[in-house]
């Protein structure tokens, strides 16, 4: 025991003596983290739009006024020429523009129907898409408010409700996503290349001659790495609870239980790595490309699973971060308990189990 | 007491499929002694010092290591051995005191041996003064040194030095033979592979390996008579050629 906690000594010193890793394991959480929560999102919040009113009466005053005093737009320029649209969306700051036509408000009264024109800059249309729903869901909310006078046979009323996140906040989408990219980089990044760099140096070699027995090794040199990954995912959950007002409507423990368990197949999956890889920048470049990508990409972190291509559906259940992210979207957003995330725990606990074998296999052969 | 074997191997074979790296070696190393184990690249000297320090498992034959046997006890013949490679593998981002620390305490040493043994260490050495600097801004031949002090702080019955002045300049390999000598005469055992020829002459007994074969073991005088020419380097050249 007592050669053990030298070694993890060692271990600690390699890492607070080496700014990059340190940086890595204490920087990258929060920056992303911040990243996430405060500049990157979904939601649409004061986009510059333009106006071009070809009739000016009231009531296209009043939708104006309407639009103008949501949060969601914020009117930077009134224009009076078709021409004009073209070099505005080039210059990239407004992203619609509303064409209200001629005596607008004389049809609506006489005709019964007017027209209003949406452009949005599709570049980026996603932003396209929910500019239009936005404005769609005013002019329907004007309509209503002009027809409540007026008897209509029936009327179709949705009423929708949000749950779990009732103001459409991204960020309770990115934190579990971002606590699951951070686990995985700290414990599988971070693992495979401490155990490398030791091949690498050459000092693998010097503690497979010791005593110490491999596991011990191994050991040793994962031991650190959950400590740290656990002080990093409650950084993480503090600062998403205290900053971005994110619930955890379930248990603290078993959130707490659910990550170590995922810390824990992370590190297997480092070892795994180690394994396969002779240097450092193996280890680094499997860990990126073999690990970062799928778990961004296909983990449901950013893309709905369920809208992928069939064969990407199938590949995403082979991603220890679908799972979790799964198990902590459900603990810290809908408050559930183990009773129903069983199913996905006992996966990442297979999983686990499974790379650790492996890696028990290969190391084993490495040895004869 | 001098003639007392702490390495006998008999037809020591490690096959890689058809390939036989290591080809029925057979051995003795006596108590004491500088034993080279000398031979080119890739004639099977690594393979076989791994099997030796049990790090790996020979495909047949027989190897008693310090009595232990390296198919059934290779966790005891690793507690009374020390190793060091090739690249004196020593932590550069840990202190000179912290690698002691480090490597005596994988050995089971406890601290107040650490302390004592360190500070005699350090002191026989030179290096007491920046004991508490990082090994990495150490030249290469104080590194080479303080990884041969380490590889014998848990007192090892035999030493393993896998090509041990590779890379160092003639000045300090002699000091680092004296090193040897003085480990030797206080009765560790010396298991050395090199590619210094005029280091295999400093050996006691001397062993040439070629393509997976012992081809020659015995004092460098008498394998200089042997073969009919003056240094070590000309025997090897000529059994290197005989086999070609």
């Amino acid at each position: 025991m007592k050669r053990f906690i030298g070694f993890i000594r060692k271990e600690f010193y390699h890492i607070f003596r080496d700014r990059r890793s340190l940086f890595i394991l204490f920087g990258m959480p929060i920056a992303q983290i911040l990243l996430f929560g405060f500049a990157i999102t979904n939601e649409i919040n004061n986009v510059n739009i333009a106006i071009q009113d070809h009739s000016k009466d009231a009531s296209t005053l009043e939708i104006i006024n309407k639009i103008s005093n949501s949060k969601y737009f914020s009117i930077k320029q009134i224009i009076s020429r078709e021409a004009e649209i073209e070099s505005i969306f080039q210059k990239g700051k407004i992203k619609a523009v509303l064409n209200f036509e001629k005596d607008f408000g004389r049809n609506l009264i006489k005709e019964k129907s007017a027209k209003i024109q949406i452009i949005t800059d599709a570049t980026d249309p996603n932003t396209a898409n929910s500019i239009t729903n936005y404005i769609n869901a005013i002019l329907q909310n004007y309509q209503l408010e002009k027809n409540k006078s007026i008897q209509i046979d029936y009327q179709i009323i949705p009423q929708t409700r949000m749950v779990y996140n009732q103001e459409l906040k991204s960020v309770f989408m990115f934190v579990p996503g971002v606590m699951t990219i951070i686990l995985m980089l700290v414990s599988a990044m971070m693992t495979s290349i401490s155990i490398t760099r030791e091949k690498e140096l050459g000092t693998m070699e010097i503690l497979l001659v010791s005593p110490l027995k491999p596991f011990q090794v191994i050991i040793g040199k994962v031991v650190p790495y959950i400590f740290l990954s656990i002080i990093n995912a409650a950084v993480i959950v503090l600062l998403s609870i205290f900053i971005f007002k994110m619930p955890v409507e379930g248990s603290l423990f078993l959130l707490g239980a659910e990550s170590v368990l995922f810390i824990i197949t992370s590190l297997a999956l480092g070892i795994l790595i180690s394994t396969i890889s002779d240097t450092q920048q193996s280890a680094m470049m499997i860990s990126l490309m073999g690990l970062m990508l799928p778990v961004i990409l296909l983990s449901g972190f950013i893309f709905p699973i369920s809208s992928m291509p069939a064969p990407l559906q199938v590949i995403s259940n082979i991603i220890p971060a679908k799972w979790f992210i799964i198990i902590i979207k459900g603990i810290m957003l809908k408050g559930v308990g183990l009773a129903f995330v069983w199913k996905e725990t006992l996966i990442l606990i297979g999983m686990t189990v499974f790379f650790i074998a492996v890696s028990v296999k290969k190391y084993k052969i490495r040895l004869e | 007491m001098k003639n007392e074997n702490v390495i006998e191997v008999e037809n020591l074979t490690k096959a890689f499929g058809a390939f036989k790296a290591v080809n029925a070696i057979s051995f003795e190393v006596k108590k004491g002694e500088i034993f080279g184990f000398l031979g080119a690249n890739g004639a099977g000297k690594t393979t076989a010092i791994k099997m030796l320090i049990g790090i790996s498992h020979p495909s047949s034959g027989k190897a008693k290591v310090v009595d232990y046997d390296v198919y059934t006890q290779p966790e005891a013949i690793k507690r009374n051995i020390g190793y060091m490679s090739q690249r004196f593998a020593l932590y550069d981002d840990l202190t000179v005191q912290e690698n002691i620390n480090f490597f005596g305490g994988i050995y089971g040493l406890s601290r107040k041996v650490i302390r004592e043994k360190s500070k005699n260490l350090l002191v026989e050495l030179g290096m007491h003064e920046i004991s508490s600097k990082l090994v990495g801004s150490l030249p290469l031949g104080w590194k080479q040194k303080l990884s041969f002090s380490v590889a014998l702080l848990h007192e090892p019955k035999i030493v393993f030095l896998d090509e041990p002045t590779g890379g160092v300049d003639p000045i300090t390999r002699r000091q680092f033979w004296e090193m040897i000598y003085k480990a030797a005469d206080q009765g560790t055992t010396i298991f050395v592979t090199t590619h210094y020829m005029d280091e295999a002459e400093y050996c006691d007994r001397v062993s040439i390996m070629v393509e997976g074969k012992i081809e020659a073991l015995d004092t460098p005088k008498n394998l200089k008579q042997q073969f009919k020419v003056t240094s070590m380097n000309e025997v090897f050249l000529k059994l290197a050629r005989n086999i070609e």
